[in-house]
């Protein structure tokens, strides 16, 4: 089986994320950034399919962004990935999710994969939007938030729980398909350190907007429909009304605040 | 570009869900500026009661898509039919429910039209050509305000518990008009085998109006209960944290935070959770906030409406007791 995996670079979840003095941008000084918590299931869910199979069946990693998506593809290769690919080219830049996803789907369908995974979204911009267009693209089906990934090899077909409201669907799909992970999906490993030293060696493929046979203007922010103007910070709470007394007064002071000032119930 | 909106029809369990009602009135906020209809697209199999409930709430028209293979969702399935449906509607936005289907539809239907797309939409508004949009981003740490560029359908996918739920148009019902599933059963690659339910008899976090959730503070599974009995009195759900999910205290199902879900309810009880980042993420758009914990320095407190400094064990049951009483 050929399986690919398609990362995203992002701020860490612990960094505070402070806007530019026009409020046009997020301030790059001081981000920390990583693999997209959400990619770990996919590239583990990757490996495990891989390991199993036992066949020849390799994982190739795909990240499209700026030079910071070099260590996100070192981190997957360190984990265990055969191969990473570095999508890169300033006619991409400003790309939204649709453009993006026409950029993946170009350099992906040559190459015939017959499974493709991904984090449900990136905790960026929390979109979920990139793997069902890529998935469209490509004219495959798509599964999202999977939660468990049973594989039929010989059948071509999988087995997948989606995560929905009030329970999970089981959904059968038949392969090539893309499927985007959820946690609990898996434990994704650590990468182990002779894992670091050989990915440090690895060559990662470069492609760039030539290699795509894409036009400059279907890409980045000529290509898309969507634009950020600015953006606004949260609203500020009101301060904390902290309740005094004795357990039994501050719990009637709170059924009397909700229903009288807050009426909430 | 057109002026008609176009609502999509969320069904679980042959239930029209509440969003529906919602994406309605987020529709003729839109309708206003634009002078545009207000079309439903309705998919399913048994369908007909539904039509007719709905197009008591359309100005335009509500296309119903009705065919055996439409029963379940299906991302193909839905595609194809809601496809011809835009098409036949002429509509030049199209609203969904934020929820898992609304979610997967969109972004399917959004690459397949070359839309503008717009996922989990705060706040929105529309001048001429140009749809606007504020959406969660970074985690729900900052606000984006989004455009669209250029002609062509729009999309968006509004977060659920945001717009209150719309009532019937005054005067008059709509047509129904029916439109076929363009693409063939046979042909479609993914389908739902089975549903496993989880939630039982209480509201999915992201639907409850009000959510009990816990933390690791709990201690056990067991004492979960106790946040149930108060669940139980004010009509709500149990949501959890991470920490408690982690420990085997509590289901993935009712995680509340950035790797469980995203829930905007009018009022959520923090029960012995501390307030990491993580959390908040998932439950800082509620409407109101109250947070119980033994620790008066737990971050939860600063992003609370109401807070109570001591034992969860102590207070919860005296909470529930008042409420009981309230409510009597």
């Amino acid at each position: 089986m050929k399986l690919g995996v398609l990362l995203k670079t992002v701020p860490d979840t612990e960094t505070k994320i402070k806007l530019t003095g026009d409020q046009t941008g997020i301030d790059p000084q001081g981000v920390k950034y990583v693999m997209n918590p959400f990619d770990e299931y996919a590239v583990e869910e990757a490996l495990q399919i891989r390991d199993r199979l036992k066949d020849g069946s390799t994982v190739t990693v795909f990240s499209l962004g700026s030079d910071r998506s070099v260590e996100t593809l070192r981190t997957a290769l360190a984990m265990g990935a055969d191969d990473a690919v570095h999508i890169s080219d300033p006619a991409f830049e400003g790309g939204d999710a649709l453009a993006t996803a026409r950029v993946l789907a170009a350099v992906i369908r040559p190459l015939e994969f017959d499974l493709i995974l991904c984090g449900k979204q990136g905790i960026d911009y929390d979109a979920s939007q990139t793997p069902g267009a890529v998935a469209e693209l490509l004219g495959i089906p798509q599964v999202c938030v999977a939660v468990d990934i049973e594989l039929d090899a010989g059948a071509g077909t999988l087995v997948v729980k989606r995560r929905v409201e009030g329970g999970d669907e089981v959904v059968e799909v038949t392969l090539p398909a893309v499927v985007t992970c959820e946690k609990g999906l898996n434990d994704p490993r650590y990468a182990s350190l002779p894992g670091i030293m050989k990915a440090k060696k690895k060559e990662i493929k470069q492609v760039t907007l030539a290699d795509t046979g894409l036009e400059a203007d279907a890409v980045g922010a000529a290509g898309s429909r969507t634009k950020i103007v600015r953006y606004h910070p949260l609203p500020d709470r009101p301060e904390c009304k902290m309740l005094a007394g004795e357990p039994a007064e501050m719990a009637a002071e709170l059924a009397r605040a909700l229903r009288e000032d807050a009426k909430v119930i | 570009m057109s002026k008609d909106i176009l609502v999509f029809v969320e069904m679980r369990d042959d239930k029209i869900k509440k969003v529906t009602y919602e994406l309605i009135a987020a529709a003729r906020h839109l309708a206003e500026k634009t002078d545009g209809a207000i079309h439903i697209a309705l998919l399913g199999d048994a369908i007909d009661s539904h039509a007719d409930t709905l197009k008591e709430y359309a100005t335009g028209s509500c296309y119903a898509v009705q065919n055996p293979a439409l029963a379940r969702y299906s991302t193909q399935g839905y595609a194809s039919g809601l496809e011809a449906v835009i098409s036949k509607s002429g509509a030049g936005v199209v609203l969904f429910g934020a929820t898992s289907m609304g979610k997967d539809l969109s972004a399917r239907v959004a690459a397949k039209t070359d839309a503008a797309l717009f996922t989990d939409c705060t706040e929105m508004d529309i001048d001429g050509e140009v749809l606007t949009v504020k959406r969660p981003v970074y985690s729900g740490k900052v606000y984006a305000e989004c455009v669209t560029v250029g002609d062509g359908l729009h999309m968006v996918s509004v977060r659920p518990n945001i717009y209150p739920p719309a009532g019937p148009v005054d005067g008059g019902s709509a047509e129904v008009v029916a439109v076929d599933l363009p693409v063939d059963a046979a042909a479609i690659k993914a389908m739902v085998k089975e549903i496993v339910s989880v939630s039982g008899a209480r509201k999915d976090v992201t639907e409850a109006e009000i959510i009990v959730a816990g933390g690791r503070a709990l201690k056990n599974a067991d004492n979960f209960k106790l946040l149930e009995e108060l669940a139980d009195v004010l009509g709500g759900s149990v949501g959890a944290s991470r920490a408690a999910v982690d420990a085997g205290f509590a289901p993935h199902s009712i995680q509340v935070g950035q790797t469980g879900k995203v829930v905007n309810p009018k009022l959520y009880f923090a029960i012995g959770i501390s307030g990491a980042i993580q959390h908040l993420v998932g439950m800082r758009t509620s409407k109101v906030i109250v947070a119980v914990n033994k620790d008066a320095n737990a971050p939860i407190f600063q992003k609370s409406d109401y807070g109570i400094v001591g034992d969860l064990f102590e207070i919860l049951p005296l909470m529930t007791q008042e409420f009981k009483k309230l409510l009597a």
